[in-house]
């Protein structure tokens, strides 16, 4: 307990830098999959070529990714890039597979209805496509937010100071309050940017309480 | 930094610290790991499956499983057995330990789901047939489980060999001992080399298992096979996982 409240400042400071190696990867990833995925759904040769080397990329090990990354970028090992740039990659080769087949998801009657309508195009595709296929874009957003709170935590073996930072530490020094807390606030981190994506998954298809109440 | 010097000077490849070496003892742990995931994951798999039982505990739990982060796990189990367990052991049971609990809940999906999914159809053929309830799961169910069985393994084969590399921060050998050695002693070529041979390792092995996938799948299965991937299970089961 002392050391906690000794050591309140940095475990703060942390768990903010954790919070940002998780979240902008992960939206950077978000923001690059949709375009990405809709051309995989769009285009039946496209599907297997950009889900395939998506899964490549995947295969890739984490560690393996943040030290081969700055030779290509050009950018110092101790670079946080490397780490976002890195969780960019992971989280885009889930998530375009997770929108091309979310977008394929969307019943053939209600393309049609839209259609019917007069939605067209864009219109069609961002008013009625995409607000259809968000419940399971939102499943695999978890899936993607929550390992890269883990995965961040691999950088603490470069020396890039965040969460996993607490193990190195607790490994040197033989004290298991540091590994406790480094654990819990993972978790902790974890499962409130879950409940975020669950939230804003209700919040955006409020149609299917309407269904699933009446 | 001479990544392509440190491939090509030769008293890398020799000696008990040479990658031949370091790649042998990097399957090493991650074959033991992958056995005895094997021997939990698969039976648990089948009475779930099969008894469609204890299903929500076990999505549950593979949830929260990702969210525990493999270095810390095996730092605190380091920690919690050192004053008991002596000798070698007490590195090489905890590496043991964490890429077996990351190496389970792909392959406990995969063999549930796979019993879950196998066609009704041929159950029902095989049950018409005058197959006995333990020959409808040998003959039938097990044989349709195989791809999404096999796709469980192969993530879970793919996080071990990614995951072992931290092996090397409590001092075993591994390929993970180039990252690490070369972080302390400030080569980067060593680093980036360590880094190029496990990510070449991961590879090799993705293309084996999809080769594998191919072989022992039964040819009637393979046309389902490819379309059994729903957008909800490869939401839930994506590709691959890294650690």
């Amino acid at each position: 307990m002392n050391w906690i409240t000794s050591n309140l400042d940095r475990i703060v400071d942390l768990t903010i830098s954790h919070a940002w190696l998780t979240l902008a990867p992960t939206v950077l990833g978000l923001v690059l999959a949709l375009p990405l995925g809709w051309w995989a759904h769009r285009w039946g040769r496209g599907y297997a070529a950009i889900v395939g080397s998506a899964g490549l990329l995947y295969t890739i090990p984490s560690l393996a990714l943040f030290i081969i990354l700055p030779v290509i970028l050009g950018t110092k090992i101790l670079d946080p890039l490397n780490i976002v740039v890195a969780l960019t990659l992971y989280s885009l080769a889930l998530l375009v597979r997770v929108v091309a087949d979310g977008l394929s998801s969307v019943p053939h009657d209600t393309v049609a209805a839209a259609e019917a309508m007069g939605y067209r195009g864009w219109q069609r595709l961002l008013l009625v496509e995409l607000p259809v296929a968000v419940p399971v874009i939102a499943a695999g957003l978890r899936v993607a937010v929550v390992s890269n709170v883990s995965i961040v935590t691999m950088a603490a073996l470069l020396g890039i100071p965040q969460l996993g930072s607490l193990f190195t530490q607790g490994f040197q020094l033989r004290l298991f309050t540091p590994l406790v807390v480094g654990v819990v606030m993972c978790v902790v981190l974890a499962v409130v940017f879950d409940g975020v994506i669950l939230l804003c998954n209700k919040l955006l298809t409020p149609w299917r309480q309407r269904t699933v109440t009446s | 930094m001479n990544i392509f010097g440190w491939f090509t000077d030769p008293s890398h490849w020799t000696g008990s610290d040479g990658i031949p070496t370091q790649i042998g003892y990097h399957l090493l742990y991650s074959g033991v790991a992958l056995l005895v995931a094997l021997a939990i994951a698969v039976p648990l798999g089948i009475v779930i499956g099969y008894t469609g039982r204890g299903e929500a505990l076990v999505a549950g739990s593979a949830n929260a499983l990702r969210a525990l982060p493999s270095l810390g796990l095996l730092v605190l189990l380091f920690l919690l057995i050192s004053p008991v367990v002596t000798g070698n052991l007490v590195y090489v049971l905890p590496t043991i330990v964490v890429l077996v609990l990351l190496a389970v809940p792909p392959i406990l999906t995969g063999t549930y789901a796979g019993i879950q999914n196998a066609d009704p159809d041929a159950v029902g053929a095989a049950r018409a047939m005058g197959y006995t309830q333990r020959q409808i799961l040998v003959r039938v169910q097990l044989p349709c489980a195989l791809p999404l069985l096999i796709s469980g393994v192969r993530s879970s084969t793919l996080q071990i060999i990614s995951t072992a590399t931290i092996a090397a921060y409590l001092g075993l050998q591994g390929l993970g001992r180039f990252i690490l050695d070369g972080r302390a002693q400030a080569d980067f070529a060593q680093m980036a080399g360590g880094a190029i041979v496990v990510a070449v390792l991961a590879l090799l092995l993705e293309f084996s298992f999809a080769w594998l996938g191919r072989i022992v799948v039964s040819p009637g299965l393979r046309r389902t096979a490819a379309k059994s991937s729903s957008p909800v299970t490869s939401a839930l089961n994506p590709s691959g996982e890294t650690a």
